[in-house]
């Protein structure tokens, strides 16, 4: 059994309007040293699987075929093995 | 001729272009279920706007993998005529039908209104009664609206004349405050290298007839009707 974490954000090149909206929101309470807030998504996934290799692929092809719209965002994952 | 309005669970444009397909421009039309395979009876299939599946992930991105999409894949990739309406486009262009993707809008707030749009390709089954540049006046109301889409493909698309439709002043003038969400270059509607496939944010079911309120996406349809039935398409 694994349990992944996958962290979907927005590309560098593409403007995040939701962030911004909360950095604006951070610097009118006074929180001087914010300079940039960029939101992205987290999504837990428990997979059964025995082998690490393929339970790493499974989670790279959700994100290429549904969890991620690679024209926008980019994705990172970690993957633990843990007790089912 | 027979159309087809799609239904996904979560869109609710479905009954508006069934009533202008069917009442004002008197085709034969039929709802198609998202669980539906069988498209073979169909000449032309309209993908309505809502909110598929609650927009949960990104707008079209659930919706994008229902039954019924493969074989919308497979009925555009034919050639046949495949129009994808404000979430009907999201969903294209999450399929990959259509290039790009509709982001947040550049202010975050739904927009509700009318805009003018500037027809910029009059030789598509959707605009071939239309005149090169001509205005029309129609309805948009979307929270995620804003069109991107890569430098390169932006360029090759406007070689290809795949924009469509530029959100413009009453005048065709393509301007900043014409544009309602943010959207690269104004677009409110591309299509794919073909063609047969289109897809705009703005609603032209909503304005085809005066009770409506205006009647200028009547000539959208009309185009369709006339490039079903033989008709040229410009050019």
């Amino acid at each position: 059994m694994f349990h992944a974490k996958v962290y979907i954000t927005l590309k560098k090149s593409i403007a995040d309007p939701q962030g911004n909206a909360v950095r604006e929101a951070l610097s009118s309470m006074k929180f001087d040293g914010v300079k940039d807030v960029r939101m992205g998504k987290l999504i837990e996934i428990k997979l059964e699987e025995k082998d690490r290799a393929k339970a790493e692929k499974d989670i790279r092809d959700m994100c290429d075929t549904l969890l991620a719209n690679t024209v926008i965002e980019d994705y990172t994952y970690d993957i633990l093995e843990v007790q089912p | 001729m027979k159309f087809g309005v799609v239904i996904f669970p979560g869109s609710n444009c479905v009954t508006d272009c069934y009533y202008a397909l069917r009442d004002v421009f008197g085709q034969d039309t039929e709802y198609i279920w998202h669980r539906t395979k069988d498209l073979k009876y169909f000449d032309c299939i309209m993908l309505p706007g809502g909110f598929s599946y609650g927009d949960y992930l990104r707008c079209g991105a659930i919706a994008r993998f229902s039954p019924v999409m493969d074989s919308i894949m497979e009925f555009a990739e034919s050639g046949k005529p495949v129009i994808g309406i404000c979430n009907g486009f999201q969903v294209l262009t999450e399929a990959g039908l259509l290039p790009g993707v509709l982001l947040r809008n550049k202010d975050m707030k739904f927009v509700c209104d009318n805009v003018h749009l500037k027809v910029e390709n009059n030789k598509t089954p959707y605009t071939n009664l239309c005149a090169g540049g001509q205005v029309l006046k129609v309805p948009v109301a979307h929270g995620d609206g804003n069109y991107y889409v890569d430098d390169d493909t932006l360029s090759e698309m406007e070689k290809t004349g795949q924009v469509v439709f530029r959100y413009s002043d009453a005048y065709g003038q393509i301007t900043d405050t014409a544009n309602p969400n943010g959207s690269l270059g104004n677009i409110a509607g591309v299509c794919n290298r073909k063609g047969n496939v289109l897809g705009m944010m703005p609603h032209p079911e909503r304005c085809v007839e005066r009770l409506l309120g205006g009647e200028d996406g009547s000539i959208i349809f009309r185009s369709i009707i006339n490039y079903l039935k033989g008709g040229a398409v410009n050019g």
